[in-house]
């Protein structure tokens, strides 16, 4: 099982990111989703680049320590940038639109800022905590502004099917990604678990997996109907508190 | 403190966008009308779907020939059949409103099954015409 952990999960990763910008070109959409087709050629670049790493130095040394949580930081700034870029689709019409990369680069700021004062005492190994926290918090962030992002969606009544699949896929993922983060901060003593090592990498195949799905199966001037879409906010408040 | 925090907002989120996720696969058959030929292969006497014919309609399109293109959406609509029929029977006491939505969740996806198995009957036909007029 370790095996299909170890290379497996990577190499699935891989493909589906590499399908995604196939897909994407295919549909005539690599521009108008850029930063999401960006993101999974970093992702792609990172995971050889990790390969390599792990191969040569080996998955307990110095360098694929830092290698690992750089790369993964700059993951979660290359999917902030895919929440901003979905912002941008779907507010472009408004007077908000102009704000909203100003409004990015504050919030990122101030995200790098409070994780540093979060940090700044520790001992030892300091830039990979940072990277850690500040992976954390923007996960956090992206949760929040992904749902403000549905919010707006809802309230708009944007009914592109495929815009609105992909800012509920990422949705998905931050949600899920930001509560496994938070439960093992709940639990600190579950740290070493299998559970927890490989949760985030598999969560990871979500994005590709439904990008992947929303370019091949939805046509590009599919539209939706937002009466069926919304969730009574009752029924998923009293789901989640159960 | 601060993580069950996050952790209780950002389950509460994932709950959300999961069923708003699910609901955009199964939103586009609303708007499509079931043929005669599904409701005389499935043996529907009424016009309306029920909630309960959603395992009823798999079967059935096992029956067809398979389709690449649906075998993802059906499999995800199916999670999303047992999670509402789950939490229907979870919560149905307890918050009668969950029962209610439920309800019309599981009915939608009935009906998403249907407008499957209408397509996969309409293209099974068209490979039959196919075969006889490419005989002939």
């Amino acid at each position: 099982m370790t095996g299909f952990f170890d290379y497996g999960l990577p190499l699935v990763g891989f493909l589906l990111q590499l399908s995604v910008v196939f897909c994407a070109v295919y549909r005539k959409e690599f521009l108008r989703y850029l930063p999401l087709n960006i993101y999974m050629l970093i992702s792609a670049s990172v995971g050889c680049g990790l390969y390599v790493c792990m191969q040569r130095f080996g998955v307990t040394s110095q360098e694929y320590f830092y290698a690992y949580y750089t790369a993964d930081l700059l993951l979660c700034v290359a999917m902030y940038s895919v929440v901003i870029h979905l912002y941008r689709h779907t507010l472009g019409d408004t007077n908000v639109e102009r704000y909203i990369r100003g409004g990015a680069f504050l919030l990122l700021a101030l995200t790098c800022l409070f994780s540093y004062l979060a940090v700044r005492h520790s001992e030892g190994k300091l830039t990979a905590r940072f990277a850690s926290e500040l992976e954390q918090n923007l996960n956090f962030v992206g949760v929040v502004l992904t749902y403000m992002l549905w919010g707006a969606i809802m309230k708009r009544r944007e009914t592109r099917t495929r815009l609105v699949q992909l800012v509920l896929a990422v949705g998905i993922y931050f949600s899920a990604i930001a509560a496994t983060y938070a439960v093992r901060g709940l639990f600190p003593q579950m740290e070493g678990s299998n559970l927890w090592l490989w949760a985030p990498p598999v969560i990871g195949l979500w994005v590709p997996a439904a990008s992947c799905y929303a370019f091949l199966s939805v046509q590009n001037e599919a539209r939706l109907t937002m009466s069926h879409m919304a969730v009574p906010a009752q029924v998923s408040a009293q789901v989640s508190a159960q | 403190m601060m993580a069950a925090l996050i952790c209780v907002f950002s389950v509460a989120a994932f709950v959300q966008f999961f069923f708003s996720y699910c609901r955009s696969m199964i939103a586009f058959s609303a708007s499509v009308a079931l043929s005669d030929n599904v409701r005389e292969f499935a043996g529907m006497r009424v016009r309306s779907v029920a909630a309960d014919d959603f395992d009823r309609f798999l079967q059935l399109l096992r029956l067809c020939p398979d389709l690449d293109a649906d075998k993802k959406e059906i499999r995800a609509v199916g999670a999303y059949y047992s999670t509402v029929n789950f939490l229907s029977r979870a919560f149905r006491k307890a918050v009668p409103n969950v029962a209610a939505w439920a309800e019309r969740e599981r009915q939608n996806c009935s009906y998403f099954a249907a407008v499957v198995l209408d397509r996969r009957i309409a293209q099974s036909r068209d490979l039959c015409l196919q075969e006889v007029s490419a005989s002939l």
